[in-house]
């Protein structure tokens, strides 16, 4: 069985010249979680624009299973690869969180009844199904986080791809979120600041620092070496140690 | 938080108006509106009968006189207008509590507040009898370009979130002492509200690339197709149909 995600010497540059990636490997297999650290400007973001065809690869390849990212298979891929973004503003657009939900699967071309089944069962998986009629202006910040993650899950992805799903969430919300996250069982790549986070829920970290991978590891030893972290302006919080 | 602002308009029901389908509505009242807008100012009965058309609705929908009339006040700046032109228009005048006026000023003023008043008062019910989603779903029914109703969609999701933007730029500016009184003072003002058009293309932006992330092609999927039955158009339809042949009346 191909792996999930497999990106073989990505290079990219900016259209004003600026060398964002300088040759990145990255390759999860199925079911695997992997934290994608690194400080800001590092490439994140860029790396993951990539998984789904927003930006084409200078040099190098993304494969996600048996399906290379290129133009051809755009709309496959984006069905395969599921991000969730950091704002769920920018994600949530719809009026109602059902139709939120739905959008996807009816651009993949998912129709009725099997759309609303679908809908039920991505909003009952993050645990939301109490709020399919709602606008997604009157959810709390946590709700909000977890509808914008059915909108994702109810396209059926080969990975789910998170960026900073933790940020602007009390500690109540963060952790359902990390529960909700734990039992789905599903591949998944999350980029994130919050070490702590990615040290509960991904058993591999790959740390990216200026285009390019400078570690790939099992959290927990790349959290405990404070030279490596300080060296790629990564740090623990206060009064936390491995 | 602005919660609830966008959907105001709706008032939340479950009568035979209520559950019609919003495209229907739509043609219905587009119908009312072309009649009261066509009917000759002179006849003056006719408006009688259209209010008694609405007053029907009313009835039937079980929608309360005062939320209609809170949601009318939007005409307010128009009725100003109506009640100026007996005293600016010119031609033959009349008398009236020892005021002289224009009488073609005041055929002219009574028109546009009467067929403004029932304009407001048709698209009132319209909009207190259809959430804005329906209003939105009919619409792309009714062959709306694509373009238009996903424009009005992003518009309703995104006028809030952006309200709520401008509120907290205008707390920060506050909460630093700006507090301004007379004119020449709003300039922090006028360039918050360009940071606030950067800020909002900016989540124009971001708000497509999620779109596009999760498989959008430029046209938006139609959700819920409905199949609307003859008898359901033929209901629906019937205070249009009277709307129509009073206003051809008010010619005779």
């Amino acid at each position: 069985m191909p792996p999930s995600l497999q990106v073989e010497g990505l290079a990219f540059a900016y259209p004003d010249g600026h060398q964002a990636l300088f040759g990145v490997d990255l390759r999860i297999e199925r079911g695997e979680r992997v934290a994608l650290l690194g400080p800001n400007g590092a490439g994140k973001t860029t790396l993951v624009l990539h998984l789904n065809g927003v930006h084409r690869a200078g040099a190098g390849t993304v494969r996600v299973g048996d399906l290379e990212v290129s133009k051809p298979h755009l709309q496959e891929i984006r069905r395969r690869v599921g991000i969730v973004f950091q704002d769920p503003d920018d994600q949530l657009f719809m009026p109602t969180v059902a139709d939120d939900v739905a959008f996807g699967p009816a651009n993949f071309g998912v129709t009725e009844p099997e759309l609303s089944l679908r809908v039920k069962q991505a909003l009952d998986a993050v645990g939301t199904g109490d709020l399919a009629d709602r606008s997604p202006m009157h959810l709390s910040g946590g709700q909000r986080r977890r509808v914008a993650l059915a909108t994702v899950l109810a396209c059926d992805p080969e990975i789910l791809v998170l960026d900073e799903p933790s940020s602007n969430l009390d500690p109540v919300a963060r952790r359902e979120l990390a529960e909700v996250l734990l039992g789905l069982g599903r591949t998944m790549l999350m980029v994130t600041h919050d070490l702590p986070y990615a040290l509960q829920l991904c058993p591999r970290s790959v740390v990216i620092d200026e285009g390019v991978v400078v570690a790939d590891g099992p959290t927990r030893e790349l959290l405990a070496d404070p030279a490596f972290l300080a060296e790629h302006r990564l740090e623990l919080p206060y009064g936390f140690s491995v | 938080m602005g919660a609830g602002h966008a959907h105001s308009l709706h008032h939340a029901g479950d009568s035979v108006v209520h559950r019609l389908p919003a495209h229907v509505k739509i043609v219905t009242a587009f119908v009312m509106v072309i009649a009261v807008v066509a009917t000759p100012r002179e006849a003056f009965w006719v408006f009688g009968v259209h209010l008694a058309l609405l007053v029907a609705i009313w009835v039937v929908a079980r929608l309360p006189v005062a939320a209609i009339a809170a949601r009318s006040l939007i005409e307010a700046p128009f009725v100003v207008l109506a009640v100026l032109l007996p005293f600016l228009a010119t031609g033959p005048r009349t008398e009236f509590l020892g005021l002289s006026l224009s009488v073609d000023g005041l055929l002219a003023g009574w028109n546009i507040l009467v067929k403004g008043t029932l304009g407001v008062l048709i698209s009132v019910t319209l909009g207190m009898t259809t959430p804005v989603r329906d209003l939105l779903a009919g619409l792309s029914r009714l062959r709306v370009p694509a373009l238009v109703t996903t424009i009005a969609t992003l518009m309703v999701r995104y006028l809030e979130v952006i309200a709520a933007e401008a509120r907290r730029m205008r707390l920060a500016r506050v909460a630093r002492g700006h507090d301004p009184r007379f004119l020449w003072q709003i300039g922090p003002t006028i360039r918050g509200v360009g940071t606030l058009f950067l800020r909002s293309y900016e989540r124009g932006e971001r708000v497509h690339l999620a779109m596009l992330a999760r498989g959008y092609t430029g046209s938006m999927p139609l959700l819920g197709e409905v199949v609307t039955s003859t008898r359901t158009w033929a209901v629906a339809l019937v205070p249009a149909a009277a709307a129509v042949v009073v206003a051809g009346a008010g010619y005779l």
